[in-house]
């Protein structure tokens, strides 16, 4: 409280705010802004891709064809899957990561504002044109989103347009990433040293290594493919020479990082928010650190886990599957240290952390039937059935979304200086974390049944698990209403405002400027004591 | 519009990027439009706009930095934060031709030998590809686009490979002529640099050439003549590029925006020349050599 004293006397709340809306949002250098206009993105998104899905489910309540014609089911997987990767969750982290960092190391603002800028505003037009290809001759991208040739390649006019809309998305991400790294490599505040910075800022660091790293792959693997629908090469063509599991190859070289880049910054939310609704710090600060670096540098080296199928020789088979089961152990650590956080504190559960612990349990759900699909011979039988459907929905909703979720529940009251209604966010937390398990789990069964995935029709002997599923989804989906409902209403109609701490237990830079957080903040490097830091030499 | 925070300086806002963006966005719908077969004013016409656009953001944008850091409101935190960006935009460039790397490597180690029957490829050989003996080069056993003749290494691919080495050296030259404070010196050796890369260019336009009207060595040539294009013609696009750069740091030194410690557009752009460089070699190594 004392600190906030302090920065009150230099800020008012509207300093140096640019005035006039369009001049504000599209021409903004500021990162508060800036990852504002990431989050409400990410959330349209969400709700974008989410519709999708509600299709898929209302598709698939009953067998037989219901509602839409098979070639429009296979553009709802594939648009789906590619508006809530590249345009939620991972917008999402970014934003989270553009207003959190500069205030988690003490800076001013992000390393690079004006690339800041850009790297967000190629978003909104690199989803203008995946989503318009929706409407074009010849049909939407129907392949899946992993883009496998031959199939991804007998699609329309929408490949190109697709391919391009996936290297404008890598654009931004690879100049959010550098930012990023710029940002805590360069611009922390004198005291924070690399071992005393949040969890989060770690995760984020990590992260943007791997983004950095992979996403020009992912930009290499749709240029070949673009070079081979359009220009005659021969790439994953076996005519040529090429080879189509060569594609398969480079896309996973790439696509598996990208989970992790998906769920790293979640392992550092979920790190943040425990200890402080514990009342204990992080159990096993360090130990955290070297285990999502191991987990990243593990991230490189067992792509082909989403290939056993392929036919590849027997070696690559047995290698694959013993690299990743070796994440486990990493992860194995993560979970443990959130269990012994929680172990003996003094616990309370608000809605963000009621989210962190769904995350634990949940996630924990994911990676143990990842493990099972990582052992060869299991694979063989669960490969691209709705138990990989089950398992990366685990992961990703009840992993990342989750994490998403209860972040913004953790720091909307430093962002916009009110608190939510804890009343409507616990029943946005149970009516998510019911209808979440309602829709996924029965897809574990169904896939170990043998129903495959990206089929709208199935045989009447799923029939059951699939209207559960549907009905589970339909649940989930209005939910997420509830949160927009919950954020809107604490932004623009909360009477209850939030101080500079807002939790009790709340320990880091974040907390000791006002809420909500001035338009610039740490314009001079704070003076960093360990009392106020969360991790370190901590000595509370 | 630019503010000075305390220690650290924070720009005010900027129009660049949504003009980037509009520029990014025209070039892309116009390149798809005219790869689908478009013709009008929504194929190439957007296109040539959208680049247009995109070169006049970077005069202003670029512009706006270099008024910014001659009037020095710029410290040394600012400049740590560029280095950073330009190293790590280098790294991402590196993955980028690993990727076309990667698929090299993997079509001669394996899915050449595969379709030749060796290892688990038996059947594939014996069922879809029966008499095709693995080898490389190849335009596979479909012979895509027909027989070819390969580039020699040891003529054309050596003069660029000692033109580009050269570079690096003189480039070099020029950098500690600039430490120096020797402005004449500088621009000789940045022009002999420069001169290096086009004449560099102009050899690989040659070979292009004599591969597609004499050697048969098309684009289209099976996994060969994928790799071998896109390799170097992804190359040529960044030399391409680090020429011009270079050609605009030679117009900035002869105007004297560089100080002896202070000129770090300059060894941005060295940084990327020697990155083009180490490039060339990979590629003079395994695309051409072996």
């Amino acid at each position: 409280m004392a600190h906030a004293a302090v920065h009150d006397d230099h800020h008012d709340a509207h300093d140096h705010k640019p005035q006039g809306f369009l001049h504000r949002w599209l021409f903004t250098t500021n990162h508060k802004d800036i990852g504002t206009l990431y989050l409400v993105f990410a959330l349209v998104m969400f709700l974008t891709g989410g519709s999708m899905a509600m299709i898929i489910r209302a598709e698939l309540f009953q067998p037989g064809m219901q509602l839409v014609q098979p070639e429009f089911f296979n553009e709802m997987t594939t648009v789906h899957a590619l508006v809530m990767i590249f345009g939620a969750v991972m917008p999402a982290f970014v934003g989270l990561g553009n207003w959190m960092i500069p205030l988690q190391v003490g800076a001013p603002d992000m390393a690079l504002p004006r690339m800041n800028n850009w790297s967000f505003w190629i978003l909104p037009f690199a989803f203008t044109l995946l989503i318009s290809s929706l409407f074009m001759p010849g049909a939407g991208p129907q392949g899946g989103w992993t883009l496998y040739p031959p199939l991804s390649l007998q699609g329309g006019n929408s490949v190109a347009f697709v391919i391009f809309a996936i290297h404008m998305m890598g654009i931004s991400s690879i100049m959010g990433a550098i930012n990023i790294i710029a940002t805590i490599l360069n611009m922390r505040a004198p005291g924070m040293d690399l071992l005393k910075m949040p969890i989060f800022v770690w995760s984020w660091l990590i992260t943007a290594f791997l983004l950095i790293a992979v996403m020009p792959v992912l930009a290499g693997a749709v240029t070949m493919l673009l070079t081979d629908k359009y220009f005659g090469t021969s790439f994953f063509n076996a005519a040529g020479g090429g080879d189509p599991v060569m594609f398969q190859h480079i896309f996973w070289f790439f696509g598996h990082p990208e989970v992790y880049i998906m769920i790293l910054p979640a392992f550092g939310i979920v790190s943040e928010i425990i200890p402080t609704f514990a009342r204990k710090p992080l159990f096993g600060y360090q130990a955290m650190i070297y285990a999502i670096a191991s987990i990243a540098f593990l991230s490189f080296i067992v792509w082909a886990h989403h290939m056993f199928t392929v036919g590849m020789p027997l070696g690559g088979e047995l290698y694959f599957m013993y690299a990743t089961m070796l994440i486990a152990i990493p992860t194995g650590v993560k979970v443990f240290n959130w269990v012994t956080t929680m172990w003996e504190g003094s616990m309370t559960f608000e809605t963000p952390m009621l989210f962190a612990i769904a995350f634990v349990i949940l996630f924990t759900i994911g990676g143990f039937s990842g493990l099972m699909l990582a052992i060869v011979p299991a694979d063989f039988q669960y490969h691209d059935t709705y138990f990989v459907v089950a398992h990366f929905h685990y992961v990703l909703v009840t992993g990342a979304i989750f994490a998403i979720m209860a972040s913004v529940y953790y720091w909307l009251p430093k962002w916009c200086g009110n608190m939510y209604s804890e009343r409507w966010g616990k029943i946005h937390f149970w009516m998510s974390v019911i209808s979440v398990n309602v829709l996924f789990f029965p897809q574990h069964f169904l896939g170990l049944a043998g129903m495959p995935r990206r089929i709208p029709d199935y045989n009447v002997a799923f029939a059951d698990f699939n209207m559960v599923s549907s009905i589970g989804g339909f649940w989930f989906g209005a939910s997420q209403l509830l949160f927009v409902g919950v954020v809107i209403h604490a932004v623009y109609f909360s009477k209850n405002r939030a101080t500079s701490r807002v939790w009790e237990g709340a320990r880091g830079l974040e907390w000791t400027v006002p809420s909500p957080a001035p338009h610039h903040t740490f314009s001079e490097p704070p003076k960093i004591d360990n009392s106020m830091l969360a991790h370190g030499d901590v000595t509370h | 519009m630019a503010q000075t925070q305390g220690a650290y300086y924070v720009p005010h806002g900027s129009h660049w990027p949504i003009v980037g963006s509009i520029g990014l966005f025209s070039t892309v719908i116009g390149a798809a439009n005219l790869i689908n077969g478009g013709h009008g004013l929504t194929a190439a016409p957007l296109m040539y706009l959208g680049l247009a656009i995109i070169v006049f953001m970077m005069f202003g944008w670029f512009g706006t930095v270099i008024r910014e850091s001659l009037s020095g409101i710029y410290n040394n935190q600012v400049d740590v934060s560029f280095r950073m960006g330009m190293m790590w935009f280098i790294f991402s460039e590196v993955m980028f031709f690993a990727a076309f790397f990667g698929a090299l490597f993997y079509a001669r180690m394996y899915s050449v030998p595969w379709v030749g029957g060796e290892g688990h490829g038996g059947l594939t050989n014996y069922y879809l590809w029966q008499g095709y003996t693995p080898s490389w080069p190849t335009n596979g056993p479909g012979d895509i686009g027909g027989s070819f003749e390969t580039i020699p290494a040891w003529h054309l691919p050596l003069i660029n490979t000692l033109l580009l080495l050269s570079s690096g050296v003189t480039i070099t030259f020029a950098h500690h002529a600039l430490r120096a404070g020797h402005r004449r010196a500088l621009l000789v050796w940045l022009a002999a640099t420069i001169g290096f890369g086009v004449t560099f260019l102009y050899f690989q336009a040659t070979e292009y050439m004599e591969a597609y009207q004499h050697l048969n060595l098309t684009l289209g040539s099976g996994i060969y003549g994928s790799t071998f294009f896109m390799l170097t013609g992804f190359h040529g696009m960044h030399v391409t590029l680090g020429a011009i750069m270079l050609t605009v740091m030679w117009f900035r030194c002869a105007k004297g925006h560089f100080t002896r410690e202070n000129h770090f557009g300059f060894e941005a752009v060295a940084w990327y020349w020697h990155f083009v460089d180490v490039v060339w070699l990979g590629l003079f190594v395994f695309v051409y050599v072996l």
